[in-house]
C-alpha cells in the first residue's frame, strides 16, 4: 500500500514506489500461471482443476441414479453400472475430496494464516499440482480406454485375477496422485512448525491451520501405505505374484487391512479440513470467540491419531478374528468422542452470539446439522451386532455421503463463499448464493436420507438392479439428485458472473478476524505489504476495538 | 423372484423387515435402542442451533454478556458420551460373541459361492441352487468358501451378513423363527452381475423339511461321498491306522486340539482341515515327516467339504466346535 511496505517485499533499487500489484495481476499470460511458486496461484490452479473432476464425477453419479430410478438395469448395462459407480468412487474420493479443501484453500490460506510469504517450499508445492494432473490424466486416460469394474476399494483377488478392465493403469493414476498429497503435506508441515509470524504461538492458530496441520500428518503417514498397496495389486495383477490372491498363496484380507489403513484415514483427511473451515466460519458470523478453543484443537489431535487406529471397522463381516473386531468396534467409539465435542462447541459458540446468516454461515450450520446424522449413524455402524445388518448396504452409503458429502462438500462451499472475496477480491451476489445454500442442503437430504432407508431393509450397495420393493426409496432418492445437481450447477453460474469488475468488495467484507483478512483482497504476490499484527486471541470477535487489552484466560496461557 | 419373498413388506411402512431369526429381534432391539438415544441427541442439538439462530440473530436486542469458559460443562459433554459408547460397545458385542458361537447341534450345510451363483448342499447330498430349504427353530450351521472372488452372503430378515471368502471357510449361524421365503443376496461386489447372485431362504415346519430332505434325493450322504473320496484320493492309504507310512490319525480330528512341530498349538477346524489338504507343509504335526503332497487342483471345493463332513463323522466329537464364524 505504501513505500514501506514497498521496501520490504521488493529490493530497494525498485525504482517505483506504486503499489505491488496483487497476485492475480502480478503476471497474465498462460506461462506465468503454469510455472508460478505463489501458494495463492498454485490453489487457483487446484480450484480449477478439481472443479472438473467434481463434475466429471458427478456427471457419472447422475447417470447412477437415473439408472436407479427403476428396478430393472435398463438403462445402461451391468459393466457399465459397474464402471460408472468405480469411476464416481475414484474420481470423488481421490482426485476432488482429498485434495478439495487442504489443496485450494489450505494452500492459498495457510500462508496468510500464519504471517508468511508462502509455503516453505514454493516449487515442491507446483510439482504437487502437476503430480495431481498427471495422476488424473492416468486416470482419465483408464476411463477412456474403457474403464474399471472394482470399486473404489478394489477389493482382491476380484481386481487382482478377475476383473477384465484398466485396474493397473487406474492403479498407477492413484499412485500418482498420491505422492501429490504426500508432498502438500509434508509442505504443510514444515511451513506450520517455521514460518509462523513472530508472537504467533501454537495456541494462537486458527483451527483451520491445526486441522490442516493434522490432515498433513495423516497424508505423510497413510498415503506411501496406500502407494504400497496399489503397487501390490499391480504386481498380482501383471506378474501373478502371489500376494492376495489365494489361489496363488496370497490372502485377500490382507488387502483389505492394507486398504483401510489408509482408506479410513483418508475419511479424516476429507473431514478434518472441513472442521477447520466451519471452525472459521462459525465464529466471525456469530461474532463470537469460539467457545472451548483448546478443546476443539486437542480434539483435532485426538481425532487424527485415534483415525489410524479404527480401520479394522470396515471388516465385521470380512472374516478378520473375533478379538480384532471387538478392538476395532472400542477403539471406533473412542474416536466418536472429539467429534462429537466439536459439533457440541460449534453449538456453544452460537449461544449469546450475533448471528447473521450470510451464504457461508448457512453452509457452516448445514455441514453441522448433516455432520451429525453422518456422526450418529457412524455409531450404528461401529457396533459390531448392527454392523453385521446394515455393513455393504445402502446404509453405509448413506452414512459416508453424509460426512464426505454432507460434511465435506458443504464445508468446501462454505469456504469457497467465505473467501471468494479474499481471493478475488470480488463478491457474489448474496441472494444466489443463500439460495444455492438452501438447495444444496434439501437437495442432499432428499437424495440420501431415503438411502437409510433402503439400507435398513437390506437393499445391497453396488446393484445394477434390485427388487422392487425398493423402488419407491430409489424413485425419491433420484429425483432428490436432481435438486442437489441444480444446486451444485448455481454457484458456477453466480462466481463466473462476480469476477465482472462491477462486483467489487473491500479488502474485508465479513469483519473477519484472521491474518489472511489484514492484507488486500485479492493479495499481494507475496501475501502482505506490512508485517500483520498477531491478535491476543484468535478470534477476539467479542472485544470491540483492538486496542483493548486482552482479558482472556486462553491468552494467558499461550505459550509461543 | 417369487411374489410372496418377504411379503409383509409391502403392507405398511415399516423401518426394517418382520424379524426371522432368533438374532434379528436381538439386533432389532439394539436398534431401536439406538435410533432413541441417537434420535435424542439429533433433535437436541437441532432445537438448540434453531433456537440459538433465533434468539441470538443479530438484528435482535438481546443479553449478549459473554458466557465465562465452563471447563465443567466442556468435561461433561467428555465424559458422558464415553460412558454411554462404552455401554453401547458392549451390548453390540455380546450379541456379536453370540453371532460367532453356533450351538453344538446346529445343522451343517456346505455353501460354496461362485460368479454368479450360491451353492449349497444338506448334511444327506441333496443340492441346491440359490435356494437353501431349512427347518423352522433349529440352528443351521453354514460352511462357506468361494471359488473365485469374495462374496457376502446376506438375509436382511435374519439380519445376517457374512463374507464368503476363496481359500478359507468362514461360518454363519441362525436359527428361524418365521415360516416363508426370505431374501437372499450377494452384498460383497464381486463383478459383472453382482445385483443377479440373488436367492432365497425358504424355512419349513421341521416335518416337511425331512420330507424334503429326504424326497428326489439319490446322491449319497455328504459323508458318504467323502469317505469314498477318502479312499479314492489314497488318503486313507496313509492316515488309516494299519497303514505303513507315518501318518497322523483323523479319526475325530475336528475339534481336538493339535501340537504343530514348530511348537504351536491348534484347535483343528475347518480351516485347519482344508489347508492340511491343499497346504500340508503349513502346519505339520509334531513328530511327523512332512511327507504328504499338496491335494490342489486335485479336488474341488465341494470335495473339500465332503471330505470334511466325513472327518466330522468319525469318532465322537461335537460338531461346530472351533468352528470359524
Amino acid at each position: 500500500m505504501n513505500s514501506v511496505s514497498d521496501a520490504i517485499v521488493r529490493p530497494p533499487s525498485a525504482p517505483a514506489p506504486a503499489p505491488s500489484p496483487s497476485y492475480l495481476e502480478d503476471g497474465h499470460t498462460l506461462r506465468s500461471w503454469l510455472t508460478t511458486h505463489d501458494h495463492k496461484r498454485i490453489a487457483i490452479l487446484y480450484a480449477i482443476s478439481i472443479t472438473v473432476f467434481f463434475f466429471i464425477g458427478g456427471l457419472a453419479a447422475t447417470v447412477i441414479r437415473l439408472e436407479l430410478a427403476t428396478p430393472a438395469g435398463d438403462l445402461v448395462s451391468h459393466d457399465t453400472y459397474n464402471k460408472l459407480f468405480t469411476a464416481h468412487g475414484v474420481i470423488m474420493v481421490w482426485l476432488f475430496l482429498i485434495p478439495s479443501i487442504p489443496s485450494v484453500f489450505g494452500n492459498f490460506l495457510i500462508p496468510l494464516m500464519i504471517g508468511a510469504k508462502d509455503l516453505a517450499f514454493p516449487r515442491l508445492n507446483l510439482l504437487s499440482w502437476y503430480l495431481y494432473v498427471a495422476g488424473g490424466a492416468i486416470v482419465l486416460a483408464a476411463l477412456a480406454l474403457g474403464g474399471v469394474d472394482t470399486g473404489w476399494t478394489f477389493y482382491a483377488p476380484y481386481a487382482t485375477m478377475f476383473s477384465n478392465s484398466w485396474v493397473a493403469l487406474t492403479l498407477v493414476g492413484v499412485f500418482v496422485v498420491g505422492f501429490s498429497s504426500i508432498l502438500t503435506g509434508l509442505n504443510f508441515i514444515v511451513t506450520v512448525h517455521t514460518l509462523r509470524a513472530p508472537g504467533l504461538g501454537w495456541f494462537k492458530l486458527p483451527l483451520f491451520v491445526w486441522a490442516h496441520y493434522a490432515t498433513a500428518i495423516i497424508l505423510v503417514l497413510a498415503t506411501p501405505v496406500l502407494a504400497i498397496t496399489t503397487l501390490l495389486v499391480v504386481a498380482e495383477r501383471l506378474l501373478q505374484i502371489g500376494v492376495f490372491d489365494p489361489a496363488h498363496g496370497g490372502d485377500p484380507l490382507l488387502f483389505q487391512h492394507l486398504f483401510w489403513f489408509y482408506s479410513h484415514p483418508a475419511v479424516y483427511i476429507m473431514v478434518l479440513p472441513a472442521m477447520g473451515v466451519v471452525s472459521e466460519i462459525v465464529p466471525c458470523f456469530a461474532r463470537k470467540r469460539i467457545f472451548g478453543y483448546r478443546f476443539m484443537a486437542y480434539a483435532i489431535l485426538g481425532i487424527a491419531s485415534i483415525g489410524f487406529l479404527v480401520w479394522g471397522h470396515h471388516m465385521f463381516v470380512s472374516g478378520q478374528s473375533l478379538a480384532a473386531s471387538l478392538v476395532f468396534s472400542l477403539l471406533s467409539f473412542l474416536v466418536a468422542v472429539p467429534s462429537a465435542i466439536k459439533v457440541f462447541n460449534w453449538t456453544a459458540t452460537l449461544y449469546k452470539g450475533s448471528i447473521r446468516f450470510d451464504a457461508p454461515m448457512l453452509y457452516a450450520l448445514g455441514f453441522v446439522g448433516l455432520f451429525t446424522i453422518g456422526g450418529l449413524t457412524g455409531l450404528f455402524v461401529a457396533s459390531l451386532a448392527l454392523d453385521v445388518h446394515l455393513t455393504d448396504t445402502y446404509f453405509v452409503v448413506a452414512h459416508f455421503h453424509y460426512i464426505m458429502v454432507g460434511g465435506s462438500v458443504m464445508a468446501y462451499f462454505g469456504a469457497l463463499h467465505f473467501w471468494w472475496p479474499k481471493a478475488t477480491g470480488r463478491m457474489y451476489p448474496e441472494l444466489w448464493g443463500r439460495i444455492a445454500a438452501v438447495l444444496i442442503f434439501v437437495g442432499f437430504n432428499l437424495t440420501f436420507f431415503p438411502q437409510f432407508l433402503l439400507g435398513l431393509r437390506g437393499m445391497p450397495r453396488r446393484y445394477h438392479a434390485y427388487p422392487p420393493e425398493f423402488h419407491q426409496l430409489h424413485m425419491a432418492s433420484s429425483m432428490g439428485a436432481v435438486v442437489l445437481a441444480l444446486g451444485y450447477l448455481l454457484p458456477l453460474v453466480y462466481f463466473a458472473y462476480s469476477l465482472r469488475a462491477t462486483c467489487r468488495t473491500s479488502a474485508n467484507p465479513f469483519g473477519a478476524l484472521g491474518l489472511e483478512w489484514q492484507t488486500r483482497s485479492p493479495p499481494p504476490t507475496h501475501n502482505f505489504d506490512r508485517p500483520p499484527t498477531v491478535p491476543e486471541h484468535v478470534y477476539d470477535y467479542a472485544t470491540p476495538t483492538k486496542a483493548e487489552p486482552a482479558r482472556t484466560p486462553a491468552a494467558q496461557a499461550t505459550s509461543p | 423372484m417369487a411374489a410372496d419373498t418377504d411379503a409383509t413388506l409391502s403392507s405398511g411402512f415399516r423401518l426394517l423387515h418382520a424379524a426371522a431369526s432368533a438374532q434379528a429381534s436381538r439386533t432389532d432391539a439394539l436398534f431401536l435402542a439406538m435410533l432413541l438415544l441417537c434420535g435424542t441427541v439429533a433433535v437436541v442439538l437441532l432445537v438448540l442451533v434453531t433456537w440459538f439462530s433465533l434468539r441470538y440473530r443479530r438484528s435482535r436486542v438481546v443479553d449478549r454478556t459473554p458466557p465465562r469458559q465452563m471447563k465443567g460443562i466442556e468435561v461433561a459433554w467428555t465424559v458422558t458420551p464415553l460412558l454411554i459408547f462404552f455401554g453401547v460397545f458392549g451390548w453390540a458385542a455380546r450379541d456379536y460373541v453370540t453371532m460367532a458361537d453356533p450351538p453344538a447341534d446346529a445343522l451343517p450345510i456346505s455353501v460354496v459361492a461362485r460368479q454368479w451363483m450360491w451353492k449349497l448342499q444338506h448334511r444327506n447330498g441333496r443340492r441346491e441352487i440359490n435356494e437353501l430349504h431349512v427347518p423352522l427353530g433349529q440352528p443351521v450351521r453354514l460352511l462357506m468358501t468361494s471359488q473365485d472372488a469374495i462374496h457376502s452372503f446376506f438375509v436382511p430378515a435374519f439380519r445376517l451378513k457374512q463374507d464368503v471368502v476363496p481359500g478359507r471357510y468362514t461360518g454363519l449361524w441362525f436359527t428361524a423363527t418365521k415360516l416363508g421365503e426370505f431374501r437372499l443376496f450377494c452384498a460383497e461386489y464381486c463383478g459383472t452381475d453382482h445385483s443377479q447372485m440373488l436367492g432365497r431362504i425358504v424355512v419349513m415346519p421341521p416335518a416337511e423339511y425331512t420330507r424334503w430332505l429326504g424326497s428326489g434325493n439319490e446322491q449319497p450322504s455328504l459323508a458318504q461321498y467323502g469317505f469314498a473320496l477318502f479312499r479314492s484320493l489314497g488318503c486313507s492309504g496313509c492316515h488309516e491306522p494299519a497303514s505303513t507310512v507315518h501318518a497322523p490319525s483323523l479319526d475325530g480330528i475336528l475339534g481336538r486340539t493339535v501340537h504343530l512341530q514348530d511348537g504351536r498349538t491348534i484347535v483343528a477346524d475347518e480351516n485347519y482341515v482344508r489347508d492340511s489338504i491343499l497346504v500340508p507343509r503349513k502346519d505339520v504335526v509334531a513328530g511327523f515327516a512332512p511327507v504328504m503332497p499338496s491335494f490342489a487342483g486335485q479336488v474341488s471345493e465341494e470335495d473339500i467339504e465332503a471330505l470334511i463332513a466325513y472327518l466330522r463323522s468319525t469318532g465322537a466329537t461335537a460338531a461346530g466346535a472351533g468352528a470359524p464364524r
